[in-house]
């Protein structure tokens, strides 16, 4: 028993997802039930979970309650961004980004997605696809969330009604199509997180549903690299984050050029580029603490050696040199934006991508997204809270940059307010949802 | 402390959970390390701590940790967890600060509390630390899954000058990467470990074979009952009259200020054994052996923003 146990452990990947939907889709109901049904909520927060709901006056255990957030929120009723939870099954581990419904559903959004190598959108099946689902499937299309699973949650409360169901997945599906999605990133799942129908259990009562259950479903999407924003299926991209020289008689000229692996793989002998100054030269070496490795992708963190004595200080980008990103002091770019501060033409920030802060000027807002829509509108004056808009920045220090459609490690940045230090605004190079919206028209 | 060992996958072209979770500890490492001046581990040689201390060293060898240790000693800690804490600053060669809470009781800026924990006591020596030393980044080994507070916790969270959390003013962490901007006197508290679980901790204990202290496998050791805990003998006031001591096979699974930090009884006296008996425990580990957690329904949370780990 032990040991087969831990032969299981050493072969368990790791997929990171989050979930959306509005504010009474029973989304806290779900993950709840998700934490419930895998055994990973222990006696104690079961206790103390059946202790609340009797005193709340109810007969069965509020699931969601496993979920509940500070004290702080419950007392002024606000939702504090993401929390984080954690469950597995024998051959998977999960980390659940569970953003919160209705308030700064942008920021929440996008902070969850960010990462996420599947959203499960939540819809209650008695109102089907609302205009809070076409946003949140529109923030979550602009992130590049490879895969969405549609939950259709309360079927109970529909009687199962097969008919009212088909007609919700139709509807998602068309969204889902004209946000760019490929139909087999698409999962349509009709289920009870209250009952537990098609959650961890197949329910008795959709006989006519042939698909997985949500945790089967989880459990066998394929996972890339270290999974998430990690593709290793793209050129190779490593941002400096450190220099690591040891100084001791032996290794006296050692410099190892430390780093998380941003996007695609090297190997030893491979051809790259240090970037912005644009030396080309060999890896030598790929290693971590462990030794040498013959190869290494997207996630790992690692040390890479270079056959040539260059400068490649933090903040430098080694990338593949046939394959390297444009470098540049303009970008054109997508900015969702987090803060109260509204965003203004001509504002002067800071710019972090990769492992480089730089000072960035904002030029012309070019326009701004209606996610509920899909269409942009023209020159707005300003960004508000959760706006998602168009921009072109100048940026002190050229930066390679890839557009964020092809990588979203390399094709995403943050910018931050220098007086508060605070974090402003997701951005994204290019613009991920161009051809979509096109699609649809623009107003 | 690394044994020559390849991540799992290679040549797969997936990673195990463990070596992601593995190079997300490192990654934040690195980015402290080439954006603060004067980082520090939070190291009480707990478990946590010590794997936090593991993987500092692999992030930046063949060099060394380029930032010390703290240690904030309640002065109940078990004598063999400071020994151990000892033991691996100096194998390091780390620095370490310690900053002493009975140095407080001593000259009356700290008062022994009536139940004679001293975990919330640690809060002051914590933050004078920090100030004295101008430290700009303190790691801590805090993981999300503990606890409702720290399920919301950053993994780079800003506290204020009064060293205060603001649940409301964390800033939105984005891809892999983080913003440690903080004003003087600000300080940011790193969390590395905090997508780990409790049954990550110790297979990744397992799998890179690190030494732990010896109190985390089961041993005999006089015990006393109290509030459905088995408390240690010791001089947090224990036992107490109407106690008994009782020697009986436990361990720990936490390993915190004497007087609230409780054993459970186990025979797991290996790496294997332990992690089976993780595995089908039905009680969180916080839950099962802090009495200070059970203080109140947000007593994590009360604790975090006055300073606290």
């Amino acid at each position: 028993m032990e040991s087969e146990l831990l032969v299981e452990s050493q072969h368990r990947d790791l997929l990171r997802f989050a979930t959306a939907g509005s504010v009474d889709d029973g989304k806290s109901t779900l993950v709840g039930r998700l934490l419930y049904d895998t055994k990973s909520v222990l006696a104690d927060q079961i206790e103390a979970v059946e202790r609340a709901s009797v005193d709340k006056g109810m007969s069965t255990p509020d699931l969601s309650l496993l979920v509940d957030g500070l004290r702080a929120e419950r007392e002024q009723g606000i939702t504090i961004d993401v929390a984080y939870r954690y469950f597995g099954t024998p051959t998977r581990e999960f980390v659940l980004a569970d953003t919160p419904g209705h308030v700064q559903y942008t920021r929440n959004t996008v902070t969850g997605a960010s990462t996420a190598e599947l959203a499960v959108l939540l819809v209650d099946a008695r109102n089907g696809v609302v205009a809070q689902t076409r946003r949140h499937a529109a923030v979550l299309s602009l992130l590049r969330v490879p895969r969405l699973v549609l939950a259709i949650n309360k079927i109970d409360l529909i009687d199962y009604d097969e008919a009212k169901i088909r007609d919700i997945e139709r509807e998602f599906t068309e969204l889902t199509r004209s946000l760019g999605f490929e139909a087999p990133s698409i999962q349509v799942i009709p289920l009870s997180a209250l009952v537990g129908d098609n959650v961890a259990g197949r329910s008795e009562r959709t006989p006519w549903y042939a698909g997985p259950t949500l945790l089967e479903h989880l459990e066998s999407v394929p996972v890339e690299g270290a999974g998430g924003h990690f593709a290793t299926d793209a050129p190779f991209r490593l941002p400096v984050q450190y220099v690591i020289r040891p100084r001791t008689d032996e290794l006296h000229d050692y410099r190892g050029y430390a780093g998380q692996i941003a996007a695609g793989t090297v190997r030893a002998g491979d051809e790259v580029v240090v970037l912005p100054e644009g030396h080309r030269t060999t890896v030598s070496e790929v290693r971590t603490a462990d030794g040498p490795l013959d190869a290494a992708g997207a996630g790992l963190s690692v040390t890479v050696l270079l056959a040539d004595d260059i400068d490649a200080p933090r903040g430098a980008l080694i990338a593949a040199a046939a394959d390297a990103p444009e470098v540049t002091s303009e970008i054109d770019a997508t900015l969702c934006w987090l803060a109260e501060k509204p965003l203004v033409p001509g504002a002067r920030l800071l710019l972090k991508h990769g492992t480089r802060t730089t000072q960035v000027v904002v030029g012309a807002l070019t326009s701004r997204l209606d996610t509920e829509a899909v269409s942009y509108t023209e020159a707005p004056e300003q960004l508000g809270i959760n706006d998602i808009g168009r921009v072109s920045l100048r940026v002190a220090d050229p930066l390679p940059v890839d557009p964020y459609a092809r990588i979203r490690t390399t094709g995403g940045f943050v910018l931050i307010d220098p007086p508060t230090g605070n974090t402003l605004a997701a951005g994204l190079v290019g613009d991920p949802l161009g051809s979509v919206a096109a699609g649809v028209g623009s107003s | 402390m690394a044994r020559e060992r390849k991540p799992s996958s290679w040549p797969r072209q997936v990673l195990t959970a463990l070596d992601t979770l593995e190079s997300e500890a490192i990654h934040v490492f690195r980015e402290v390390a080439g954006e603060f001046d004067r980082p520090v581990i939070l190291f009480s040689g707990g478990k946590d701590s010590t794997l936090l201390v593991h993987l500092a060293v692999k992030a930046f060898a063949p060099a060394p940790v380029p930032f010390g240790l703290l240690h904030v000693d309640t002065g109940h800690n078990y004598p063999e967890v400071i020994e151990f804490r000892d033991r691996i600053a100096a194998q390091l060669n780390l620095r370490l600060e310690v900053a002493r809470v009975e140095d407080y009781l001593a000259d009356g800026r700290l008062v022994e509390r009536a139940d004679g924990t001293r975990n919330p006591l640690q809060t002051q020596p914590l933050l004078d630390a920090i100030a004295e030393h101008r430290f700009d980044a303190v790691f801590g080994g805090g993981r999300r899954d503990e606890e409702r507070a720290r399920a919301k916790e950053r993994i780079m969270s800003l506290r204020d000058t009064f060293g205060r959390w603001d649940p409301r003013k964390q800033r939105p962490e984005l891809w892999n990467l983080y913003n440690g901007r903080h004003a003087p006197g600000e300080h940011v508290r790193v969390f590395p470990i905090s997508n780990w679980t409790e049954l990550d901790v110790w297979r990744y204990i397992q799998r890179e074979d690190i030494d732990l202290p010896s109190i985390y496998y089961a041993h005999e050791r006089p015990v006393f009952r109290r509030d459905g805990m088995w408390l240690a003998e010791g001089p947090w006031g224990g036992p107490r009259a109407g106690e008994t001591l009782e020697t009986r096979s436990v361990r720990y699974r936490t390993v915190g200020d004497g007087s609230c930090t409780g054993a459970v009884e186990s025979t797991a006296s290996t790496l294997d054994e332990v992690i089976a008996e993780v595995t089908a425990s039905r009680l969180t580990e916080r839950g099962a052996t802090r009495a200070d957690d059970r203080l109140s329904e947000a007593a994590m949370e009360d604790r975090k923003k006055e300073g606290y780990f």
